[in-house]
């Protein structure tokens, strides 16, 4: 993503894994989650990023209740981690 | 610390197992906690790198497709069976991490026996228990652990308890037995308290990678469909009044108390598996037996058949207990009804240098026939070649088959000039070694006293069989 280099946490969010339960969005400290107008491939809202803003906490991470749909990156992330 | 944090190894990628499309995401709800507790678990199996030792017991339950996500070993239990299939498995391979992962229908109501007593036993195994209050895959029906005033679909006006009871404590009912290691109770809900189930989790497995003992986490957790909410909601309802009935803490830990030792894989071989069961190492059965009869005698197969009395059954047990003796594998069954004198009774006897698959004889090699209906019935199923030796005081005919040996004895006879019909069947066993050589009449006579429980008939029986063996050998 544009703007983000490895200086800056960031979260990303797999729209499809997403069922919009917004467990992140109220978990997250800095609100730079919200919820996505269009809807999804099974009918859900899908949680957004805002695009700046992560501190790379993982509160999302944690409180996501979907194996796959989201990724922290945090401060001094390295790309090869990514699997 | 990872600075990435994603989809743990311990999930498969694509979850091909399950049906329908959609591979790539859970059956979950949105905003359940089994799928939160399941990532928690994936990721302590990838950190404490375990994943190939790892076996996960689903149980009844939402999470019984726990076998869908997980990339180790899986058992899917009938319903709150769960910790007696880990029971099995931790037992058979003490080296793996056995988990099981259970709900609160599955665990405190369906199983609760079940549970209580692999903790009374201290099996080293994880139990992850899901507390969400109801039964959630059924559709909201009340559990044990619903609380007091709770609607669910089986409570409508809510649990009372003058009806159903009160919610069942499992951690505080747990945590009175002597055995187990470690029993806490944590919640799922904000991110504080999601770090404290996560470190739970992690304790739980710790305990038995180190080999300790039962450790016990039970997780509050939400059931948004079940419980008509939000996530939100649900997550505020769990916070404020299902820990009002279930409070949070650890009840027991005592893993600080127990050392760290190594759980070794147990190695199956002939000779350790004799000596855990205690069966001494014996030599072969072929090399032990001295005497070897004739080919055709060899390895009999008997069915002994007669009246209630006539010590049919006596008879097969003196011959197995002398085989036995003489270095013989042998086996014997008694087959009668229900009458002690008079009714009819059978019984099959092997003796064999080899193992004996199958006790029952189908098809006698040798029958021993001490009244008329015996010989009748058996006549037809001795082999070819097989032997026939028959009472001939009480079967006046010879057998019909041409292509078998008979000998025909008067054994009731012969045991009446004794004084004692009832030792016939002795001259019928005398006759029969003295035919074959498949015992040597001194074994037979040391064995005699572990079958015959009157010492004064001992000499009786001796005689008797004395007189068979003359008899066959005049």
């Amino acid at each position: 993503m544009a703007g983000n280099d490895q200086e800056y946490p960031k979260v990303v969010i797999r729209e499809d894994e997403c069922k919009g339960c917004g467990l992140c969005i109220v978990s997250c400290p800095e609100n730079v989650l919200f919820e996505q107008k269009h809807l999804n491939r099974q009918g859900f809202h899908p949680a957004g990023y805002k695009g700046q803003g992560c501190t790379g906490c993982t509160f999302c991470f944690y409180q996501c209740p979907e194996p796959g749909a989201i990724t922290v990156y945090k401060k001094g992330y390295v790309e090869e981690e990514v699997s | 610390m990872a600075k990435v944090l994603q989809k743990a190894n311990s999930f498969y990628d694509i979850y091909e197992r399950k049906s329908g499309m959609n591979k790539d995401i859970t059956h979950y709800c949105p905003g359940c906690g089994h799928g939160v507790l399941h990532k928690l678990i994936a990721e302590a199996i990838d950190d404490f790198d375990i994943r190939d030792r790892t076996i996960l017991i689903s149980p009844v339950g939402c999470s019984v497709f726990a076998y869908y996500y997980f990339r180790v070993g899986n058992i899917q239990a009938a319903h709150g069976r769960a910790p007696a299939v880990a029971t099995g498995i931790k037992r058979a391979m003490p080296h793996s991490i056995v988990i099981s992962y259970q709900g609160d229908g599955d665990l405190a109501a369906i199983g609760g026996n079940n549970i209580m007593q692999a903790a009374n036993r201290g099996e080293k195994i994880t139990v992850f228990f899901v507390n969400n209050a109801i039964y959630g895959m059924t559709g909201g029906q009340m559990a044990p652990t619903t609380i007091v005033g709770q609607k669910t679909t089986t409570s409508p006006y809510g649990r009372k308890p003058e009806n159903e009871g009160y919610p069942v404590r499992m951690c505080e009912l747990i945590s009175t037995l002597e055995a187990p290691l470690y029993v806490e109770r944590v919640a799922l809900g904000d991110p504080r308290h999601t770090n404290k189930v996560r470190r739970a989790v992690r304790r739980g497995l710790k305990n038995q990678i180190e080999n300790k003992g039962f450790s016990f986490v039970e997780v509050l957790s939400v059931c948004p469909s079940g419980w008509k909410m939000t996530s939100e909601q649900a997550k505020d309802w769990l916070q404020e009044e299902m820990v009002k009935y279930f409070p949070l803490g650890v009840y027991k830990d005592e893993s600080s108390k127990v050392e760290t030792t190594e759980a070794k894989p147990h190695v199956f071989t002939i000779d350790n598996i004799n000596e855990n069961l205690s069966i001494p190492t014996r030599e072969s059965a072929s090399d032990k037996v001295e005497k070897k009869p004739q080919q055709q005698y060899r390895n009999p197969k008997l069915i002994i058949a007669g009246f209630g009395g006539q010590g049919v059954l006596m008879l097969g047990l003196g011959l197995a207990q002398a085989g036995m003796e003489a270095g013989y594998q042998v086996s014997w069954i008694p087959s009668y009804g229900p009458e002690m004198r008079g009714g009819t009774a059978n019984c099959h006897v092997n003796l064999s240098t080899e193992r004996i698959g199958s006790p029952t004889v189908s098809q006698p090699s040798l029958l021993i026939a001490m009244n008329a209906p015996s010989l009748d019935k058996f006549e037809k199923q001795v082999v070819k070649n097989g032997m026939i030796l028959y009472n001939t005081s009480l079967i006046d005919k010879k057998p019909e088959r041409s292509d078998i040996e008979s000998v025909g004895i008067p054994a009731t006879e012969i045991a009446d000039e004794l004084g004692n019909t009832r030792v016939a069947n002795m001259v019928v066993l005398g006759a029969y070694i003295g035919l074959t050589g498949i015992l040597d009449k001194k074994t037979l006579f040391q064995a005699l006293p572990k079958f015959i429980k009157r010492n004064a008939m001992i000499p009786l029986n001796e005689k008797a069989i004395e007189r068979g063996i003359e008899f066959v050998q005049k």
